[in-house]
């Protein structure tokens, strides 16, 4: 790795362009004679004027530096980094889904109307759902539209329900996308198992309850055995079943939300259907829910109709109305449809059946040098605290920095909140027994050397362009602006 | 180890009371707390003035790591606040007990009522074991 780089803006030297222009055809006018005063510039753009070679350049190296799953082994826990195939990329760029535009008419765009029709279907039937909304742009965003359509289920039966119940392992999001959709949040503490408390939930489930949210496998990758249970209690309530399917990669083709209980679930496409992660999106995270709450869904989702074309159906009385613009991320839609297309009904089942044996395998090899705090068969993911080395002074957070040096993605780690230094691994399905093997082998390796030199990693990483950062003092006083 | 003082009272939620005089008492977080969240990074304060009850959430602690809430133990009414933490949070690290000190809280009736109902040094020191 090269040394720290300078920004842009400290390459620029006056007069330097990335360009050449034609001369100007048309008589040139002064700013100030067609644009108020108040809205033109005291002085020019600071730009940085630099020449193409060098844009590219420095740009080509800073991608360089992204660690992305098409550079390495990635196991961060809750965020399914499966491997996105790369036919989803050539099916996203046909010029008939790629060169097309959401005001063109609906005749010239059956094709597309189709592949969203069929795509709703699909995970319908995947979720055990009646009707799916493609509209959301991510995974909370559809935890959110998910909790406004329980708000106008309630309200259209006259009932104010104002409380969210969500155990202390969900995802933090849950509380938040909660309060963001106007209720109030009640945590319930897991047992001892790492499981729904049930004497817990019936002590706080009432006339008030507006929904549960649940993860099933939660977040510790662990089944919830007595979902069937958990949903009456709920629904004895009178409450909703909200499904969060951010773990839906351990379940596809063996279990259904819906056959569980629940009456509204979210799906991550960027997890469970391999459309690509990170760069903040785009995402799509698309809600699905029992006959009882389609009215509600928002406005437009796609019809058929007799004679087999597709249309925009806006005529919904009780929708939501829109939560995105047009019809949400449309590329990622198409690259998650190609995904189950490519799969098949059958080709799901093997993807989350590997997952878990994945997962299981890491958590079997790893258990003697970390302490695992729910024993057991894991589903796709597992947990494991490294609090037994803290009595060399190493903690959860060096043994993630050390991995740098060997050029892994660390786990995700300091989450869920209620295990001590915890590290939590997802290997995904697309993983081999080697690249696995040697990311073990890596950890045992950190382990060994915590016990005989701690210094070496509690000093990684190494070979980093950067060591330890300072995340405090980020954190405190950030600079949020270059003044240079 | 972290240090659990003798001359306060303690919360299963990790914050800790001290009787400040008359029907004052004077609210943290203790050092085993402080150690669990790591370098803090905000201390989001309660509101001057406003009627707290014990148990109750009446701010957060943000950490590198994590976001945590912060309960009060005794009910009352908030009549201080620690202004120092909104430049200087890492007092909460360095000085859990006294420089980091979060809020006031005066009470109604008994002073050591209030506090009674809390752990003593002895059975907190299990606690945080």
């Amino acid at each position: 790795m090269k040394p720290e780089k300078a920004l842009i803006f400290e390459l620029s030297h006056p007069g330097r362009v990335a360009y050449s222009l034609t001369e100007c055809d048309v008589p040139q006018i002064e700013p100030a004679s067609v644009i108020p005063e108040g809205m033109l510039r005291s002085k020019p753009a600071e730009l940085p004027e630099v020449y193409e070679v060098d844009v590219i350049r420095h740009y080509t190296e800073l991608s360089r530096r992204n660690f992305g799953i098409d550079n390495g082994f990635y196991p961060l826990g809750s965020c399914t980094m499966k491997y996105n195939p790369k036919i989803n990329e050539d099916v996203a760029r046909f010029p008939g889904f790629a060169k097309i535009h959401p005001y063109q008419p609906e005749e010239s765009i059956q094709g597309a109307l189709e592949l969203l029709y069929t795509l709703q279907n699909d995970l319908a039937a995947l979720t055990g759902m009646d009707q799916v909304t493609l509209q959301p742009a991510a995974g909370a965003h559809g935890e959110w539209t998910g909790l406004m359509l329980i708000r106008a289920y309630h309200e259209s039966r006259g009932e104010k329900r104002t409380k969210v119940i969500v155990p202390d392992s969900s995802h933090g999001t849950n509380p938040a996308s909660a309060t963001v959709a106007g209720f109030e949040t009640i945590t319930i503490p897991s047992n001892e198992r790492g499981l729904v408390d049930l004497n817990a939930l019936r002590a706080v489930v009432g006339s008030d309850t507006a929904a549960l949210m649940l993860t099933n496998p939660n977040t510790l990758g662990l089944f919830e055995q007595q979902i069937e249970q958990i949903a009456q209690i709920v629904h004895d309530a009178g409450g909703l079943l909200y499904y969060d399917g951010a773990n839906s990669n351990a379940i596809m083709g063996i279990t259904r939300p819906g056959d569980m209980g629940f009456d509204v679930v979210h799906l991550n496409l960027h997890k469970t259907m391999s459309t690509p992660h990170g760069g903040g999106g785009p995402g799509a995270g698309p809600v699905g829910v029992k006959s009882k709450l389609v009215p509600f869904l928002p406005k437009p989702i796609v019809g058929r109709r007799e004679d087999g074309t597709y249309f925009w159906d806006t005529d919904r009385p009780q929708s939501i109305g829109r939560v995105k613009a047009y019809y949400g991320n449309f590329g990622i839609l198409v690259r998650a449809y190609t995904y189950i297309r490519t799969y098949g009904p059958e080709g799901l089942r093997r993807v989350s059946e590997n997952a878990v044996l994945n997962a299981n395998y890491m958590m079997h090899r790893l258990a003697p040098y970390f302490e695992v705090p729910y024993p057991g068969v894991c589903k796709h993911e597992f947990v494991l605290s490294g609090k037994r080395l803290k009595t060399f002074g190493v903690r959860t957070l060096d043994v993630a920095k050390r991995l740098l040096d060997f050029g892994y993605h660390p786990p995700t780690v300091y989450f869920p909140l209620n295990v001590e230094e915890c590290i939590m691994i997802e290997p995904t399905e697309t993983e081999s027994k080697e690249t696995m093997d040697g990311f073990i082998d890596t950890m045992i390796q950190i382990v060994k050397e915590a016990e005989t030199d701690p210094q070496l990693v509690l000093n990684a990483p190494y070979t980093t362009v950067v060591n330890r950062l300072d995340e405090a003092t980020a954190a405190r006083k950030p600079v949020l602006n270059c003044s240079c | 180890m972290s240090e659990v003082r003798d001359n306060l009272y303690y919360s299963e939620e990790h914050e800790w009371a001290l009787p400040a005089g008359g029907q004052i008492v004077r609210i943290g977080i203790t050092d085993y707390a402080q150690c669990q969240l790591g370098d803090i990074v905000f201390v989001e304060l309660p509101e001057l003035g406003s009627t707290v009850v014990g148990g109750d959430s009446v701010g957060s602690i943000e950490s590198v790591k994590t976001v945590s809430e912060l309960y009060t133990p005794v009910s009352g009414k908030v009549v201080r606040v620690n202004d120092t933490l909104i430049d200087a949070p890492e007092a909460v690290n360095s000085d859990p007990y006294e420089a980091g000190w979060i809020l006031e809280v005066e009470i109604e009736g008994s002073v050591e009522e209030a506090v009674g109902k809390l752990l003593t040094p002895e059975r907190y020191r299990a606690v945080s074991d």
